[in-house]
C-alpha cells in the first residue's frame, strides 16, 4: 500500500504535509514523532477519520483498520466485549460466535471472554479486543496509533509481542505509531520520522536507528531514556 | 438507590412522589362518587368540618374533587412529557444521521425553537390544537421538545467523538446503527435524569394551561381546573383555591427534587473539600533515633480510606540533601498517593498515619496546622505530570510567582516580580521578563513545566518532590527538565523525591531507587544495580520488559501475566506471588524488607 502526497489541513494550519510513504505487504511500518508532528493526525486520514488531498493507492482504503491510544474509551462500555468485536464482521449469523472465538484466540484472549463487559477487562486485555475488533474486518492495513502508551510497563510487553506474532502468523500490514523510539525500533521494519507535518527519514530500521542522516532524528535517538547508560 | 434516601431533598422528593403515584391510582376508585356528589345543600361553602376545602357551584365537595384530579393531572403531564421527550430525542439525534445539510436544516429549526419562549409556543399549540386536554397536552409536549432537542444533540455530539464510535465507522457500521447501539445508550443515563424534572415542568405547565382555561374542559377537572374555578373566590373562601394550588406545588416540587437527586447522584459530584493530615501512630520500639541528616525521613507511612482500603502500606523512606531517589511502580502502586500524603495533599476521606514523618528535622505530625503549612510551604517545591495544574491560567505567569514571595516571604511587589525574573531565568525561559507577562497557555508544555519548576525555586526549597514530571512531555523536552532537574538538586542541596512509572527515566536521573508495589515498598536498590543486579522478581520482570535500544529484536520481550492486584484485593502473603515464577508456599506470608548487600533491601523469600 503507497500513500501519496498526503496533506491534511485545518483552516490555514497544514498538519501533514505532502507525506509520501510506502508500506509493503507484511511489513511493519513504525512511524515516530513528537507531539503535534503530524503522525496521528496521518493515522486519521488514511483511516478515512478526518478529509485529505493525496491518494492511497495498492490496497482497498476501506480494508483499513485502526487500534486506538486509549483502549479505556475506544472500546462501547454498554456493549459485550463478544458484541464489540462481532460488530464488523461480515459473517453470516450462524458462524458469528464461533469466528468471535477465532478472532479472541488469535489474540491470545479465552473465548469465555465474549460475555464479559470491558470495565471488567484490565488495559492490556481491552486492547487485546480492539485488536481482536480491527481483525474482524480482514484489514489488508492495520494502524496502530500508540497503543501501548496508556498501558503500564508490565503489559506493554504482552502486546508488543502480539503486534509481532500478528505479522508473522497472518502477514498483516502495519503502519505502527509512537512516540517511544526504543518500542518502534523493537516491533518495525521500517521506521519513519515525521516533524512538523513532515516526513524528514525514512528507511530499514537498523539504518535509522544506527546511523541517521538526519539532524532531527539524531536529537530524537540522543534523547532516549536509556536504563543502561554508561 | 440508598443514597437517593440520605439526604433531605432526597427523601422529601421520593416521598412526594411515592405520595402522588398512590394518589393516582387509588384516588378515583376511593373519592370518585363522592367527587361528583352534587348537593344543592351545600354550594359555594368555604371550608368546615365536613369539607374541609369547601364546596363548589354545584355543593361538591373539593377536597374529594383534589384528590381525584390527581390521576388525571398526572396522566397528562406524563403524555405531555412523553410526547415531548420522544419528539425532543428525535429531533436532537437527527442530524447525527442525517446528511449534512439536512443536518444543519435540523439544528437551525432546533436552536430557533429553544429560543422561542416556551409557555409562548405551548400556548400556540393548543390554540391550533384546539382546546381541551388533548391541545393542552401536544402544547406542553411541543414546549418541551426543544430542549430534550438540544440536550440530545450535545450529549450526542460527546459520545459521536469517542473512540468507539470512530472504530465502528470504519468497521462499516451504518449511521442508523451507531446512533442506536453506541450512542443513545450511552446517552440515555442523563436523558431519562432530565425526564423526570421535566414531568414536574409539564405538570405545572398544564395546570397552568387549565387555569388560563387552555386545558381540561368540564366536565372533566384537573388541578388547574380546579384552581380555575377557586380563583374568584380566593378572597371570600381562599380554602376552595389553596387546595389545588397546594396540590400543584406539591407535585411540582417533588419531580424536580427527585430528579435534582438523581442528577446530582449520576454525576458523582460528593467530593467534599478538606486534607487529611498526617496522624502519628504510636511508635513501635525498634523506631530508632532520627537521622539527623535526612531532609526527609518518612517511617511506616499508611494511607487509608473508608472501607478498608489501604493503597500505601508502612512505606518507609529517607532522602538525603543533594540526592536523587526514585519511586518507581505501575499506576495503582500507591506512588502518586505516597507524594500527596508526603505534601499534606491527600484528599478526603483519605487517613494518613505514619510512625515519623520529619521534613528537615521536623516532625509534621506534631507541629500546629499553621506551622506545619509554613514549613511545607516554604521548604516543599512539588512537580507535577500537568503543568496547568500548577498554574491558573487566568493569570500572568510571573505574578504567580511573585505571590509565593509575597506570601510566604514577605517580600515587596517590585521585589517579588524581580525575583520572579530572575527564577525564570535560572531555569533557563529564554525572554523572562517578556515570559512573565505571559498567561501560561501562551507556553509550551515544557516552558510551563520549567515554570512550575521556578516557581518551586522562589523560595528556598530542601526538597523538590517531583510526580511524573515528564510523562506529557516530548523526549527532547523530556531530556532538558531532567537535566534541569538534576542541575536544580545539585545546586540547591535540596533533596528531590523523583515519581515515575518509567524505570528507564528513573535509571537515568536518580541515584536510587525505591520499587512500589500494590501499596509496598518490594525493593530500594543503588541505580548502578538496577539494569542487571535487581533481586525482586518483580523489578527484575519491569527491567527486561522494557524495551530499550539495545533490546534484542529477534526475542520475545519479557512480559508479566496478570495484573496488579487493587488494594481492596491485597491478601496477607507477597502481593505479586500470584504474578511471580518464584513463588513457592512461604509467599503466602508476606516477606519483610530486609538489607540485602550494600545499601540495598528486598522484600521476597526466593531473592538471591
Amino acid at each position: 500500500m503507497i500513500i501519496k502526497n498526503l496533506t491534511v489541513r485545518f483552516g490555514a494550519f497544514t498538519a501533514v504535509d505532502d507525506v509520501t510513504l510506502e508500506i509493503p505487504a507484511g511489513a511493519i511500518v513504525g512511524l515516530v514523532g513528537e507531539s503535534g508532528s503530524g503522525k496521528s493526525t496521518l493515522a486519521r486520514a488514511v483511516t478515512g477519520l478526518v478529509p485529505y488531498t493525496g491518494e492511497i493507492t495498492g490496497g482497498d482504503p476501506r480494508r483499513i483498520q485502526m487500534v486506538f491510544q486509549d483502549p479505556y474509551a475506544s472500546l462501547d462500555p454498554r456493549m459485550t466485549v463478544g458484541a464489540s468485536v462481532a460488530e464488523g464482521l461480515r459473517v453470516p449469523r450462524a458462524a458469528r460466535q464461533a469466528e468471535v472465538e477465532r478472532l479472541l484466540s488469535l489474540v491470545s484472549l479465552p473465548a469465555s471472554m465474549a460475555g464479559r463487559y470491558p470495565r471488567e477487562l484490565s488495559g492490556g486485555q481491552r486492547q487485546r479486543v480492539a485488536v481482536a475488533r480491527a481483525l474482524g474486518a480482514r484489514p489488508e492495513l492495520l494502524v496502530a496509533d500508540e497503543i501501548t502508551s496508556a498501558l503500564d510497563v508490565s503489559v506493554q510487553g504482552s502486546v508488543l509481542n502480539l503486534v509481532r506474532s500478528l505479522r508473522e502468523e497472518l502477514g498483516l500490514s502495519m503502519l505502527f505509531i509512537s512516540h517511544n523510539l526504543a518500542v518502534v525500533r523493537y516491533v518495525s521494519d521500517v521506521v519513519a520520522v515525521m516533524h512538523r507535518g513532515r516526513l524528514v527519514e525514512m528507511g530499514a530500521t537498523e539504518e535509522v536507528v544506527g546511523s541517521p542522516r538526519n539532524g532531527y532524528t539524531r536529537s530524537l535517538l540522543e534523547a532516549v531514556p536509556r536504563l543502561r547508560r554508561a | 438507590m440508598r443514597h437517593l434516601l440520605r439526604t433531605p431533598a432526597g427523601l422529601a422528593g421520593t416521598t412526594l412522589v411515592g405520595l402522588m403515584v398512590i394518589l393516582a391510582i387509588a384516588g378515583p376508585p376511593i373519592w370518585g362518587a363522592e367527587a361528583e356528589r352534587i348537593d344543592p345543600a351545600v354550594i359555594l361553602q368555604g371550608a368546615s368540618a365536613a369539607h374541609p376545602l369547601g364546596t363548589d357551584n354545584l355543593g361538591r365537595d373539593i377536597l374529594a374533587r383534589v384528590l381525584v384530579a390527581g390521576r388525571l393531572s398526572l396522566v397528562l403531564a406524563l403524555l405531555a412529557t412523553l410526547i415531548g421527550a420522544i419528539g425532543g430525542i428525535v429531533l436532537g439525534a437527527l442530524p447525527s444521521v442525517l446528511p449534512r445539510r439536512a443536518a444543519r436544516l435540523v439544528t437551525g429549526t432546533v436552536n430557533a425553537l429553544v429560543a422561542f419562549p416556551g409557555l409562548l409556543l405551548a400556548m400556540f399549540t393548543a390554540v391550533v390544537a384546539g382546546l381541551g386536554a388533548r391541545g393542552a397536552v401536544l402544547g406542553i409536549g411541543v414546549a418541551i421538545a426543544p430542549g430534550f432537542a438540544r440536550l440530545t444533540q450535545t450529549l450526542a455530539a460527546s459520545v459521536s467523538g469517542a473512540d468507539y464510535v470512530s472504530a465502528a465507522r470504519m468497521l462499516g457500521v451504518p449511521r442508523r446503527r451507531i446512533m442506536a447501539r453506541h450512542v443513545l445508550p450511552n446517552i440515555a443515563e442523563p436523558l431519562i435524569l432530565n425526564l423526570t424534572q421535566a414531568l414536574g415542568g409539564a405538570l405545572l405547565g398544564l395546570a397552568g394551561m387549565s387555569f388560563l382555561g387552555l386545558g381540561v374542559q368540564p366536565p372533566s377537572f384537573d388541578w388547574g381546573r380546579l384552581l380555575f374555578d377557586g380563583f374568584g373566590r380566593i378572597y371570600s373562601t381562599p380554602a376552595v383555591a389553596l387546595g389545588p394550588a397546594v396540590a400543584v406545588a406539591l407535585a411540582g416540587i417533588g419531580f424536580n427534587l427527585l430528579g435534582d437527586v438523581l442528577a446530582r447522584a449520576a454525576s458523582r459530584t460528593a467530593v467534599p473539600a478538606g486534607k487529611a493530615v498526617p496522624r502519628a501512630v504510636s511508635a513501635p520500639g525498634a523506631l530508632g533515633e532520627p537521622d539527623p541528616e535526612a531532609v526527609l525521613e518518612v517511617r511506616d507511612l499508611t494511607v487509608t480510606f473508608p472501607g478498608g482500603v489501604t493503597p500505601v502500606r508502612g512505606l518507609s523512606l529517607t532522602v538525603a540533601p543533594g540526592e536523587i531517589v526514585g519511586l518507581v511502580g505501575e499506576s495503582g502502586s500507591g506512588k502518586s498517593l505516597t507524594a500527596s500524603a508526603i505534601g499534606g495533599l491527600v484528599p478526603y476521606p483519605g487517613e494518613v498515619s505514619a510512625a515519623r514523618l520529619r521534613l528537615c528535622g521536623t516532625d509534621l505530625g506534631e507541629l500546629p496546622e499553621q506551622e506545619r503549612r509554613k514549613l511545607l510551604g516554604t521548604s516543599l517545591a512539588m512537580v507535577f505530570q500537568d503543568p496547568m495544574a500548577s498554574l491558573n491560567p487566568a493569570l500572568r505567569v510571573g505574578g504567580q510567582l511573585a505571590e509565593v514571595a509575597t506570601v510566604h516571604q514577605g517580600a515587596s511587589r517590585a521585589e517579588a516580580r524581580a525575583r520572579a525574573v530572575d527564577r525564570l531565568r535560572h531555569v533557563r525561559i529564554p525572554e523572562p521578563d517578556r515570559r512573565a507577562r505571559q498567561h501560561p497557555h501562551e507556553l509550551s508544555g515544557g516552558m510551563r513545566q520549567r515554570a512550575v519548576i521556578a516557581m518551586g525555586l522562589m523560595g528556598t526549597p530542601r526538597l523538590i518532590i517531583a510526580d511524573e514530571p515528564t510523562t506529557a512531555l516530548d523526549v527532547t523536552v523530556q531530556r532538558q527538565i531532567l537535566r534541569l532537574l538534576r542541575e536544580v538538586t545539585g545546586e540547591s542541596g535540596a533533596a528531590t523525591l523523583f515519581i515515575s512509572h518509567d524505570i528507564a527515566v528513573v535509571g537515568e536521573l536518580c541515584h536510587r531507587v525505591v520499587v512500589m508495589y500494590a501499596g509496598r515498598v518490594v525493593e530500594e536498590l543503588p541505580v548502578e544495580k538496577l539494569a542487571s543486579g535487581a533481586a525482586h522478581p518483580y523489578t527484575r520482570a519491569l527491567v527486561a520488559s522494557l524495551p530499550d535500544m539495545d533490546t534484542d529484536r529477534s526475542l520475545p520481550l519479557a512480559s508479566i501475566s496478570g495484573h496488579q492486584p487493587s488494594p481492596a484485593e491485597l491478601g496477607p502473603g507477597c502481593a505479586f506471588a500470584a504474578r511471580c515464577e518464584l513463588a513457592t508456599g512461604r509467599c503466602a506470608e508476606r516477606p519483610p524488607l530486609i538489607p540485602y548487600g550494600k545499601a540495598h533491601q528486598v522484600a521476597c523469600w526466593e531473592a538471591s
